[in-house]
């Protein structure tokens, strides 16, 4: 920890990947390994193209200023904002400026940490603007690929009201997550989708600002918290050494390898954009009916779901965290209690089995093979005695793995004897067989009772009902 | 027999008829491109291979006709006649050119044009200079030259223009013929290459206001790739033309029209305003009330740098995909900077990169309030005053330009002018400030040149201010002229 107060501010760019085209093209959205493959001339910005808005990616960015508790504008409109690169075909990028005439402005989310406190991230800004394409250094030359160039960019922009790396990174995964439950984006930081800048400073107290540096093009969540984190080590140094004249307001880059930042070339800030409204795009009205029926598309949210699990079904809250982390994990769950499997179980099963099974085989939960149905086919079957629990297990990851209905492997063969005459029958006969241990039992070696649980399970390869068996064994030992 | 002369109906009429077919049509057009290519250097391209389509009911099938160079045309060498899309050849088509081709029109050449639209002489085009049919000594104006000078030559009877200050209809005034910009949105801009998206606009240039409105019913329409586009599908432009004007009210603007104004005014200058003032007397003897109205001098003085300010401002920004990195020959040099810059260094005329560099300048965080917003707050005030006048008259007529064709020789495209003319050779522009409907009919002659005059009218007014004009046309005699060599 450093003895200094650091302040954090955030821009987190989600790229949205669930609308059908990009935000000002007709090219489709969809992740590919193909470079230039999902490319118009709107795209590559040829001669004589024109911008059309995406409706879709309107709504979602209402539907995203919203959850940030945001001014919504009564109109919206876009700006050019202007400079040459190799990625940026038109030589500009539609984006929105400044802050309040965007889609969001100002704003608040409340964001809760591990230990079960919360604080409040206040909002600069939201808007929606297009990506750029993606260029790739190689050894002596750079390639292009546009698949990117158009793709509905989301940029969220926060006050500097952080304060630590943790909570940075709980603020960023939360996010993540409601652009999850808003199916705005898959938010998957593999694919690119999600990428930050971060600005460190650091004073002698919250009453001082210091210097703000930035940090550009963050892509993990793991790395925003390393880069703040070294950040933070590094200022401090320079200020120890009463050196803090060397922190500079500059732009500078995370280097993943090293673990370090690093000034980037240029002086950044010298840039003028030379923004002006994109006359192309005619202002349009966000019309407040429109808008209602927007926010009444908006799912429960994560925080919602997590006080819900608590309450109503009484879950613990590290269940509940895990249950809400992904929607679609969070949605399964809730598939399995409109199935009426009891709630505790049916969080166990989720929180441990699957998102266990999910993690293992680094799937995802939308191309699980099990649905709730068969689990609670499998549940059901635990409930009224005809499988054991340890049966249950071994049938879920055999049905999984064969990609075969639960069903299959829950028949008359394996399924468990809870007939208590049968089991009666049995008994008798190993007790028949086994006087000497009886006596020593009655004697006081009572760890021998496992013993006689062991020979009728043998007896029955494993398929007698381990509860009436007990329940028989000390009817007539004791 | 020379076909190339007559209107789109007349033509129709013989194609229908079996009187002509569709491949003699193109065959003359050609050969008539050819010529005027040797005399007035008006293309870029010449379609020598051009196909004849089967002739249908539509009035402008199998009759060929001429497109600006910065139309976007599919699989045709499109320049916008610049050095950096010297060998660009698309591979979609501008939608007001595709709905002529699905009207089986014929695209016999691609005419020159100052680079990218962005002059008003026919100066500048990588092609050369294009020259005036009626006086080869003389320059057409521009932007839309080679399609002024080609109409006005009888190659084809209408050509494709674009204006985004008086493109369209300050070349049609000095070449003698019609030129008609309609409201902004009427006729998609996709494809269209942009110079100032927020003043740029398709159009036509005819040899009468019957083919303009007869073209542009066929370009028009809501084009889901250009937002700024809107439904005018009840909008019938050449059935609107009844020549019934008698109710109508017009004004002209004193402070433009009142040689009272101009001090020593030229011989020139003098003759092309009495001609206006004898204009618009046989236009009230024909029963149309016309007044005098006063617009103040000040605000009409500014309609230049305006125009300068937010063209240049919106031009730097348009050209920015201009990097030689997609399209266009690569630039040399180490690195995409140098590669930038190169292609652009060499690319460039000197007028436009003085333009960028304008336009750069008003659009930079210190200057942007001062020159870029002020603009816009003057584009307003001058709009605000032509609706104004809107609410009591039908159109404002004025005369174009301050004379005749100007002479090549010692002619340098200037962005303003020092003779206190400005606003006389500018007014045009206010017609894209406002996006209003703008169309310019010749109206006499100056020692054998044409000159011309222009009905603007208000927005969404197309029908009436087309109207208006066809009935004035028809007051006068220089309906389907074509150009006359005086030299």
């Amino acid at each position: 920890m450093s003895k200094y107060y650091v302040t954090i501010g955030l821009e987190m760019h989600c790229e949205g990947s669930t609308t059908n085209s990009k935000v000002f093209s007709k090219s489709r959205v969809k992740y590919s390994e193909v470079a230039n493959e999902n490319i118009s001339a709107v795209d590559m910005g040829f001669p004589g193209i024109l911008p059309v808005v995406n409706k879709e990616a309107v709504k979602q960015a209402v539907k995203m200023a919203t959850v940030l508790h945001t001014r919504i504008p009564e109109y919206m409109y876009f700006e050019r904002k202007n400079y040459y690169y190799p990625d940026l075909p038109k030589g500009y990028q539609i984006t929105q400026n400044p802050p309040e005439e965007c889609v969001g402005n100002g704003g608040y989310i409340d964001i809760e940490r591990e230990d079960g406190t919360t604080f409040r991230v206040e909002i600069d800004n939201f808007h929606l603007e297009e990506d750029a394409a993606q260029l790739t250094h190689l050894y002596d030359t750079s390639i292009i690929n546009y698949n990117r160039a158009g793709v509905p960019l989301f940029e969220l922009v926060t006050k500097p009201c952080l304060h630590s790396a943790e909570d940075a990174v709980s603020f960023l995964e939360y996010v993540r997550s409601i652009y999850k439950y808003l199916d705005i984006s898959e938010a998957d930081s593999k694919k690119g989708q999600i990428r930050c800048d971060v600005n460190v400073s650091i004073s002698d107290s919250e009453n001082s600002l210091g210097t703000k540096v930035e940090t550009k093009n963050v892509n993990s969540f793991s790395a925003v918290r390393d880069c703040i984190n070294y950040e933070i080590k590094r200022q401090s140094k320079l200020k120890d050494e009463g050196r803090y004249d060397e922190v500079v307001q500059q732009t500078r880059r995370w280097d993943e390898e090293s673990g370090t930042t690093m000034p980037m070339r240029g002086k950044v800030d010298a840039e003028d954009y030379k923004y002006f409204v994109d006359p192309n795009i005619p202002r349009f009205k966000l019309d407040s009916e429109w808008v209602k029926e927007i926010q009444s598309t908006i799912p429960e949210l994560p925080y919602e779901r997590k006080a819900k699990y608590i309450n109503e079904f009484g879950l613990s809250e590290y269940d509940a965290t895990v249950l809400i982390k992904e929607k679609g994990i969070s949605d399964y769950f809730e598939e399995c209690l409109k199935l009426d499997i009891d709630a505790k179980q049916a969080a166990n099963w989720v929180s441990v089995n699957i998102v266990g099974y999910l993690n293992k085989y680094e799937e995802t939960i939308d191309d699980f093979y099990l649905t709730p149905v068969m689990l609670s086919d499998i549940i059901n079957n635990v409930s009224n005695g005809t499988i054991s629990s340890k049966q249950a297990k071994e049938i879920f990851f055999k049905a999984l793995e064969e990609k075969k209905e639960p069903k299959n492997y829950i028949s008359k063969d394996n399924a468990q004897l809870s007939d208590r005459g049968e089991l009666e029958k049995i008994i008798d006969e190993i007790l028949a067989n086994n006087e000497t241990q009886i006596q020593e039992y009655k004697n006081g070696k009572t760890n021998l009772f496992d013993y006689f649980v062991g020979q009728v399970m043998k007896n029955t390869r494993g398929k007698a009902n381990p509860v009436i068996t007990k329940e028989i064994l000390r009817e007539k030992l004791d | 027999m020379k076909y190339m002369n007559l209107g789109i109906e007349e033509l129709h009429e013989k194609l229908k008829n079996k009187e002509v077919t569709s491949k003699e049509l193109i065959e003359e057009s050609l050969k008539l491109s050819h010529e005027v290519e040797d005399k007035c250097n008006a293309f870029v391209t010449i379609l020598d291979d051009a196909k004849e389509v089967e002739v249908s009911d539509n009035l402008l099938s199998g009759i060929p006709f001429g497109v600006k160079d910065n139309y976007s045309t599919k699989g045709v060498l499109s320049t916008g006649s610049s050095n950096t899309l010297k060998d660009y050849v698309p591979f979609f088509d501008a939608t007001a050119y595709s709905h002529l081709k699905d009207a089986g029109a014929i695209m016999v050449n691609k005419t020159a044009m100052d680079e990218f639209g962005m002059g008003g002489t026919g100066t500048t085009c990588h092609t050369g200079t294009v020259k005036n049919p009626w006086d080869n000594t003389r320059l057409c104006a521009g932007s839309s030259a080679g399609s002024a000078a080609a109409v006005a030559a009888g190659v084809y009877p209408y050509a494709l223009g674009s204006d985004t200050g008086d493109s369209i209809r300050k070349p049609a005034a000095y070449c003698g013929i019609v030129g008609y910009k309609p409201t902004y949105g009427l006729i998609s801009r996709y494809g269209l290459f942009a110079f100032a998206s927020s003043l740029d606009h398709c159009g036509v240039l005819t040899r009468s206001v019957k083919d303009a409105a007869i073209v542009v019913d066929t370009m028009k329409g809501k084009d889901e790739n250009d937002m700024t586009t809107w439904d005018s599908s009840k909008m019938h432009l050449k059935e609107a033309l009844t020549g019934d004007i008698k109710d109508k009210k017009l004004c002209y603007i004193k402070e433009l029209c009142d040689i009272e104004n101009y001090e020593n005014p030229s011989d020139e200058l003098k003759k092309h305003l009495e001609n206006f003032k004898e204009k618009i007397e046989l236009i009230r003897k024909n029963g149309v009330t016309v007044e005098e109205v006063s617009v103040d001098r000040k605000l009409l003085n500014t309609i230049a740098s305006v125009y300068v300010i937010i063209s240049c401002a919106e031009a730097t920004s348009n050209m920015s995909n201009l990097t030689g990195i997609i399209f266009g020959p690569r630039g040399e040099g180490n690195t995409w900077e140098e590669q930038i810059k190169d292609h652009r260094t060499k690319g460039f005329s000197t007028l436009i990169k003085r333009r960028f560099v304008i336009g750069s300048y008003v659009l930079q965080k210190e200057n942007q309030e001062r020159y870029f917003k002020n603009a816009g707050r003057v584009r307003r005030l001058l709009v605000d005053t032509w609706k104004e006048l809107y609410k009591t008259y039908d159109a404002v007529i004025l005369p174009v330009g301050t004379g005749t064709a100007k002479h090549i020789d010692g002619t340098l495209d200037v962005l303003s002018d020092s003779q206190n003319l400005g606003a006389l050779e500018e007014h045009l522009q206010v017609g894209n400030f406002g996006g209003f409907p703008s169309i310019t009919i010749p109206d006499g002659f100056i020692d054998g040149l044409p000159v011309a005059l222009n009905i603007t009218g208000n927005n969404y007014d197309d029908e009436n201010v087309l109207n208006i004009a066809y009935a004035i046309e028809s007051m006068m005699d220089y309906k389907n002229q074509i150009a006359k060599e005086v030299k």
